[in-house]
């Protein structure tokens, strides 16, 4: 797959603290890419350095083949967790202001701003301050000047922060859109549902290092360790669960089911197929609930971390 | 256009439609107007009142030497005691008494005389009583050791020094007092300059970084050209302030007497009239000789270095102010690196005004138009003076080389600062940030 945006082996210190210590990524053209981590990890270092705001030590980025230089900022729209607008500049002023600043022209970016403004359903706060606006409103704002000269690369650090559910499921829907115009995503955050409901890959970055990437499904994929919840209803419980807890690695699960039956988490050895556990379990009573247990982001980025 | 095009744009708009700065730049000459007219119409007042002096002279030797003017009218009281005399005056109000014993020796009596009052009496009326009992008691003392008093004052002779420098030009007191006045406001002006608008460029910065839109900006343009498009936009804001106060002051002291009809030349022209009665030949030659003298300035020189050192020694300044905005996060955090800021400022009008004055080419005056800091302020008073060409080059060069090492260590702390946020920046921390 063709990519938009490679990282080879960056490094970069601030004097005694090392930031990033030789790290790759590679983004795909045209997808989500997730940089997870905890707070602290670099994420930001490496964000910065994509966006020329700080040079790396040592390593190249290229965009697009080609290596980073600084007619690229028009090609990259980033949206940092530090985020803020003039207070007391007007909002269509200041978003022209900023358009101009990522290269447009004044005349393509009132056309542009005008599309943003009215499908955002915010065309009237043109001639309003931004220290009237709420934060959200503000929010909307930004994520608008973010992406108006249509970038090929999209930075969001945190974008969701500030939105009410409403809005941040409206902005959702506007980055998979961005998307499927065409736009390459990298999405910066801690909130692990939007990672699990967007990305589709991941890299994860701890205390300076890379220690995990790829497409999110193959993660899983790996991460996956043939555990099957299971639900019975069954005569003979005890002979079921000696019999079990013999065979196969046994831990209790809870779910909820109406039934009052057996309920248990079983990881099995990759020599069994899930299929005799599964013809097992049906002669012993009826098998009321059968479920693989696939490892969420969220899990993922804690048994990692805590490893690493 | 170019981004910093845009930016000094947004710079300079975003001051110039700034409330505050908007009635900042009206408020200003229509408060010094206001207190000027309120001055000069004080001292209108002050002058219509006549002060009565009462005067007791037992001697009868001094009665008329006192000559009432306009202000101030002397009052002959007669066979009276002391005590009643003070009765009085304190009962009428008038601004003293003047008691003068009878005496025979002249020296005892001019020791005795004393002066009563409700308060302290002002320096000027007791030196006038002073002159005038003086006057009349050499007299006395004089005609006393057979000497012809009149005789003696018109033998008296005026001295005049002529200063000419060896090139032949023809100097005077007048010159050196016009050249300083020159220098001087050259010199404070560029001072009131950096302090206001240095300070504006410091909050600005510090604006950014509190709002948080500091990073949105540097991921479109490079640190630096914020920087430069701040300080230049900030500078035209502050150029544009200025150049509408000298309009408005202009306009004013023209109207405000017109319609007050109180004029506040009034003073000036009071004191330019004693300093052209001290030179021979009244007000109107003492004009010509002034226009002569502004004429005999290095006024091009002036002018051209003026440009020079404003901007250089502005730029300066500014971009340390925009280091220190970049390394704090509040302004209230911004003592501890003010403080270094202003001494050498301070210090150069300190040195202008008392140095230079004294000995505009000695070593002191010397070695401050050298010194980067303090250059831009002391060299412009110099100038007046005549300071050779060369000196002028190596200071300005001086001046401009270190503008482009303070532009680069403020690039740097810039650079670093504005995406550090709850970092309490200490001198330490300054020094690792220039290797990062």
């Amino acid at each position: 797959m063709e990519k938009l945006l490679v990282a080879e082996n960056v490094s970069k210190s601030f004097g005694e603290f090392k930031a990033l210590n030789n790290v790759s990524i590679e983004v795909p053209k045209g997808s989500i890419f997730g940089l997870l981590g905890p707070n602290g990890a670099g994420k930001t270092t490496l964000i910065r350095i994509i966006n020329q705001i700080t040079m790396p030590d040592t390593g190249k980025v290229f965009l697009d083949g080609e290596p980073l230089q600084p007619n690229h900022i028009q090609n990259i729209g980033y949206l940092p967790e530090e985020r803020g607008l003039y207070k007391s500049m007007k909002v269509g002023e200041q978003a022209l202001y900023l358009a101009q600043l990522k290269g447009l022209s004044k005349n393509e970016a009132k056309t542009k701003l005008k599309y943003w403004f009215d499908r955002l359903e915010i065309g009237d706060w043109w001639d309003k301050k931004i220290q009237e606006l709420s934060k959200g409103m503000a929010q909307k704002i930004q994520f608008v000047v973010t992406v108006l000269h249509e970038p090929k690369l999209l930075i969001f650090d945190e974008p969701f922060s500030g939105f009410d559910p409403i809005n941040a499921n409206l902005i959702k829907d506007e980055i998979l859109k961005l998307r499927d115009d065409g736009a390459t995503v990298i999405f910066s955050t801690h909130r692990m549902e939007s990672v699990e409901e967007m990305c589709d890959h991941i890299a994860l970055i701890n205390k300076s290092n890379k220690i995990l990437d790829g497409k999110l499904l193959d993660i899983k994929r790996a991460y996956k360790n043939n555990t099957y919840e299971v639900g019975l209803v069954t005569q003979n419980a005890s002979a079921v669960s000696a019999h079990l807890k013999d065979k196969f690695t046994v831990s209790p699960a809870t779910f909820k089911t109406i039934n009052d039956e057996l309920q248990y988490k079983i990881q099995i050895p990759s020599t069994v197929s899930a299929n005799d556990l599964v013809s097992y379990l049906t002669t012993q009573g009826q098998l009321t609930h059968f479920v693989e247990v696939i490892p969420s982001a969220n899990d993922i980025f804690i048994e990692t971390v805590k490893n690493n | 256009m170019n981004h910093l095009q845009l930016i000094i744009k947004r710079e300079y708009l975003t001051k110039v439609r700034n409330k505050s700065f908007i009635i900042m730049t009206f408020l200003s000459p229509v408060i010094m107007i206001g207190l000027f007219t309120l001055v000069g119409y004080l001292s209108q007042l002050n002058n219509d009142k006549v002060r009565v002096i009462n005067v007791l002279d037992e001697s009868g030797l001094f009665v008329s030497q006192f000559e009432s003017t306009d202000n101030l009218k002397y009052d002959r009281l007669e066979s009276l005691s002391l005590e009643q005399a003070k009765a009085k005056t304190e009962k009428s109000g008038d601004y003293g008494l003047l008691y003068i014993p009878e005496n025979d020796n002249i020296d005892e009596l001019a020791k005795s005389i004393t002066f009563y009052s409700e308060d302290s009496p002002s320096l000027g009326t007791i030196d006038d009583i002073e002159d005038a009992i003086r006057d009349k008691a050499n007299t006395l003392k004089l005609n006393a050791s057979n000497y012809d008093a009149a005789k003696i004052k018109s033998l008296r002779v005026s001295v005049d020094t002529k200063l000419e420098t060896f090139k032949g030009e023809e100097t005077s007191k007048l010159g050196s007092g016009i050249k300083l006045v020159f220098g001087g406001a050259a010199g404070y002006l560029l001072f009131m300059f950096i302090i206001i608008y240095g300070n504006m460029i410091m909050r600005s910065v510090i604006e950014e970084k509190t709002s948080r839109i500091i990073e949105v900006i540097i991921s479109s343009v490079k640190p630096i050209k914020l920087l430069l498009g701040k300080i230049i936009g900030t500078s035209l804001a502050g150029v544009t302030q200025f150049a509408a106060w000298v309009v408005l002051l202009g306009v004013l002291s023209a109207i405000v007497p017109l319609v007050f009809g109180v004029d506040i030349t009034a003073m000036q022209e009071q004191q330019m009239e004693a300093v052209a009665q001290a030179s021979e030949g009244g007000l109107q030659s003492f004009v010509a000789e002034a226009l002569l003298e502004i004429n005999k300035l290095p006024i091009a020189n002036l002018i051209v270095m003026f440009l020079f050192f404003f901007i250089g020694g502005y730029l300066l300044y500014a971009s340390l102010y925009a280091a220190i905005g970049a390394a704090v996060d509040s302004e209230t955090d911004t003592q501890q690196f003010m403080l270094p800021l202003l001494m050498p400022l301070i210090l150069a009008v300190y040195v202008g005004f008392f140095t230079v004055i004294d000995n505009p080419h000695g070593t002191v005056s010397q070695v401050f138009s050298y010194i980067p800091f303090t250059s831009p302020v002391v060299m412009l008073m110099r100038i007046p003076f005549g300071v050779p060409w060369w000196q002028q080059l190596i200071s300005v060069v001086i001046l401009f080389a270190t503008f482009i090492g303070t532009v680069w260590f403020a690039a740097k702390i810039y650079r670093v600062g504005i995406l550090m946020y709850g970092k309490k920046a200490s001198y330490k921390e300054l020094a690792k940030w220039l290797k990062y």
